[in-house]
């Protein structure tokens, strides 16, 4: 560890020249980089928006300060449930800048995830055939 | 055996929401975008994967003293099935450097297409071969461009070294119909693949 972490000293710096460049998207994570949640993040992790978010009651969530892009998030969601892929395209913001703000959101019960069909689940036959049509009748 | 396994989530009436994938690998410049935009209901979006030292704990870096910060674009489309059936498509990273990101993808994925060009069919080897270790189903998608001599699918299946159930598919990644074709070939694979797991041949006498 660097032992020159004069973090107060110089407002705030809390990396030093060997971090080497930051990952400017990252600032909007506040440096972080990792979600605990980020295993639930598949690329398709359908993100559905909790009631209390779209009604505005975001009361007990003050722990959480809603960065522009988290709002950008919510408002995506209102419409339909959106993969984390998709909001990421969306957002235009790389995926794993994405996993931490919907982590966030997570931590708050501002959204939920609802995972893919888990590979040891997979292939349900009955969903393979309704793919099969599905993409006939296309 | 173990039959005890037990549905943990809670049932609600998300509980009919379903998103699968199809992965599109291949090549560089194979197609793979076009593809995509062939089918997808959206236009094929870009998302982007920043890779950094400090985010990617498979790059080992110690002893690099450089750290570089680069981004992977991955293309994906969407084709809604029916209200909460969902299939995206991905188009995979074409480097070979990216290859941890491809585990990601495939990951849970149904199957996959392997879009193959036979002016250039060694640019599939690698994905081929990754389908195959991993028991990913997957169809190869021969994109007919113009100007390419085409080769009857069983040229190239012997070029590829294809097991016979593998689905060699002609294909034109521009076209719909054709790309719905491959698309159905791949989930018709998988279907098959998932039925014989289930029945065990029997022993012969």
């Amino acid at each position: 560890m660097p032992a020159h972490g004069d973090r107060g000293a110089n407002g705030g710096q809390w990396y030093d020249d060997e971090a080497g460049p930051v990952v400017r998207p990252y600032a909007m994570t506040r440096g972080r980089t990792r979600s605990a949640a980020e295993d639930k993040l598949d690329l398709i992790a359908l993100v559905v928006i909790e009631p209390r978010a779209v009604n505005g009651d975001l009361e007990g969530s003050s722990e959480l300060a809603l960065a522009p892009e988290h709002q950008h998030i919510i408002e995506l969601c209102m419409v339909e449930p959106m993969s984390v892929a998709e909001l990421a395209a969306d957002t235009n913001l790389p995926v794993g800048v994405v996993r931490v703000l919907l982590g966030d959101l997570l931590d708050a019960e501002l959204v939920r995830v609802r995972r893919p069909v888990p590979p040891a689940q997979l292939p349900d036959e009955r969903i393979l055939r309704e793919v099969i049509n599905g993409l006939r009748a296309l | 055996m173990d039959f005890g396994r037990s549905e943990t989530g809670p049932a609600n009436s998300e509980q009919d929401l379903v998103a699968l994938k199809i992965l599109i690998a291949g090549g560089f410049g194979v197609g793979k975008t076009t593809l995509v935009g062939a089918v997808s209901e959206i236009r094929p979006l870009r998302t982007e994967e920043a890779l950094s030292a400090a985010g990617r704990p498979v790059d080992d870096t110690t002893g690099v003293e450089q750290k570089k910060t680069t981004t992977v674009a991955m293309d994906f489309g969407r084709i809604t099935l029916r209200e909460g059936l969902v299939l995206y498509l991905f188009g995979t990273p074409g480097q070979d450097r990216f290859w941890f990101l491809w585990d990601e993808l495939a990951t849970g994925a149904l199957g996959a297409v392997v879009l193959a060009d036979t002016r250039r069919l060694e640019d599939c080897f690698a994905a081929v071969d990754y389908f195959e270790r991993r028991g990913i189903p997957f169809a190869v998608g021969v994109n007919c461009f113009e100007g390419a001599r085409t080769f009857p699918p069983q040229a190239v299946r012997d070029a590829l070294d294809l097991s016979d159930s593998v689905p060699v598919v002609l294909c034109d990644a521009r076209d719909r119909e054709s790309t719905k074709e491959v698309l159905i070939s791949v989930v018709e694979h998988a279907l098959e693949a998932s039925v014989r797991r289930r029945t065990p041949e029997p022993s012969a006498p």
